[in-house]
């Protein structure tokens, strides 16, 4: 008899793996985005199912909510042609292998200090049970202000770094842009635009 | 790895995995009953565009104003600052004063650059 959480556990990561595969090849971007939003939700899934529930709630706030939007804009600013010729993929393959090959080595080294080290595991699950029954939000607040203070205030300063270099790339002051100004509009008085000039009759005025 | 509070914990979420596989499943069987049982019978007509009675001009992807894009990284960024309130809001209690402080210089770097932006005019909308 397979538990409710083994049947989530294998849903969730082969759906996951499904539209992590269908990101990279499916021909229109716009897709390849919208199966990487399921991607992120799956992900979500798992993190709740190893009990990291604040982790899950971010990466659909963070990722599904603001990331994805992002990678749309881009994916719709970029105007790439629906098909690549097949040369420029083969010229990408050997950086595109070499950077996989290190992941995927990165990725059997995870496992392969859990055999060698047994204990390692628990040294990972430890603050969630040092901090008794309250759950992981709760052990994440518990250490990350405190003891990883200078972490979190350098997670701090590169928001402030990408806020400002944000401004600096993107920003542009376009010309000739009449805009409204209230204080202006409010400032103004009849003296300063309304004159009354007494006409003899006959002549006109000069203006 | 034995985690006490596993299936307590899991069993909170069992309402919403019960939701989300009711949605999948509904939504797919309307899916599939539409594909099965609706009539298709396409003929050149009906397949034509037929709005405004145009072809369409150009592509969807149009370039747009480079602003939308400094708004949605704004955001993220005030998000991100949302996100790391939420555990100090619920452990605030435990951590003390070293922990509220430690907030509250975090929240002084990113009042810094909100203030650049507002004074950049980053905000408005020309």
């Amino acid at each position: 008899m397979i538990s409710i959480p083994a049947i989530a556990f294998y849903v969730f990561s082969g759906l996951m793996l499904l539209s992590a595969g269908l990101v990279i090849t499916s021909r229109n971007t716009v897709y390849s985005v919208l199966f990487l939003i399921l991607a992120f939700f799956n992900a979500a899934g798992l993190f709740v199912l190893v009990n990291a529930e604040f982790l899950a709630m971010m990466l659909v706030v963070v990722y599904v909510g603001a990331v994805a939007v992002l990678f749309l804009f881009v994916v719709m600013m970029l105007n790439v042609n629906m098909a690549l010729p097949k040369r420029d993929t083969r010229s990408y393959m050997l950086v595109g292998s070499v950077v996989g090959g290190i992941l995927l080595g990165e990725l059997f080294l995870i496992v392969g200090v859990w055999s060698i080290a047994p204990e390692a595991i628990d040294l990972v699950s430890a603050p969630q049970n040092m901090f008794g029954q309250k759950g992981n939000t709760h052990a994440l607040g518990q250490l990350l202000y405190t003891h990883y203070f200078l972490a979190f205030q350098g997670a701090g300063v590169i928001l402030l770094v990408a806020m400002v270099g944000a401004i600096v790339l993107t920003l542009r002051q376009r010309e000739g842009v009449r805009k409204q100004n209230i204080h202006d509009q409010i400032k103004r008085e009849a003296k300063d635009c309304v004159e009354l000039v007494n006409v003899p009759s006959g002549q006109g005025v000069d203006l | 790895m034995e985690v006490s509070l596993t299936n307590e914990f899991l069993s909170q979420y069992f309402p919403i995995l019960m939701f989300m596989g009711v949605a999948a499943g509904l939504s797919l069987l309307l899916f599939l009953v539409s594909l099965v049982r609706g009539p298709s019978k396409p003929d050149p007509e009906k397949l034509s565009s037929y709005e405004c009675g145009f072809e369409a001009f150009s592509d969807a992807r149009l370039k747009f104003d480079v602003r939308f894009y400094l708004v949605a990284i704004l955001f993220i960024i005030f998000d991100l600052e949302i996100a790391f309130l939420f555990p100090w809001a619920i452990a605030l209690k435990d951590i003390g004063m070293f922990g509220f402080w430690s907030m509250m210089l975090f929240l002084l770097f990113l009042t810094i650059g909100f203030i650049y932006e507002w004074r950049k005019g980053a905000l408005e909308w020309e």
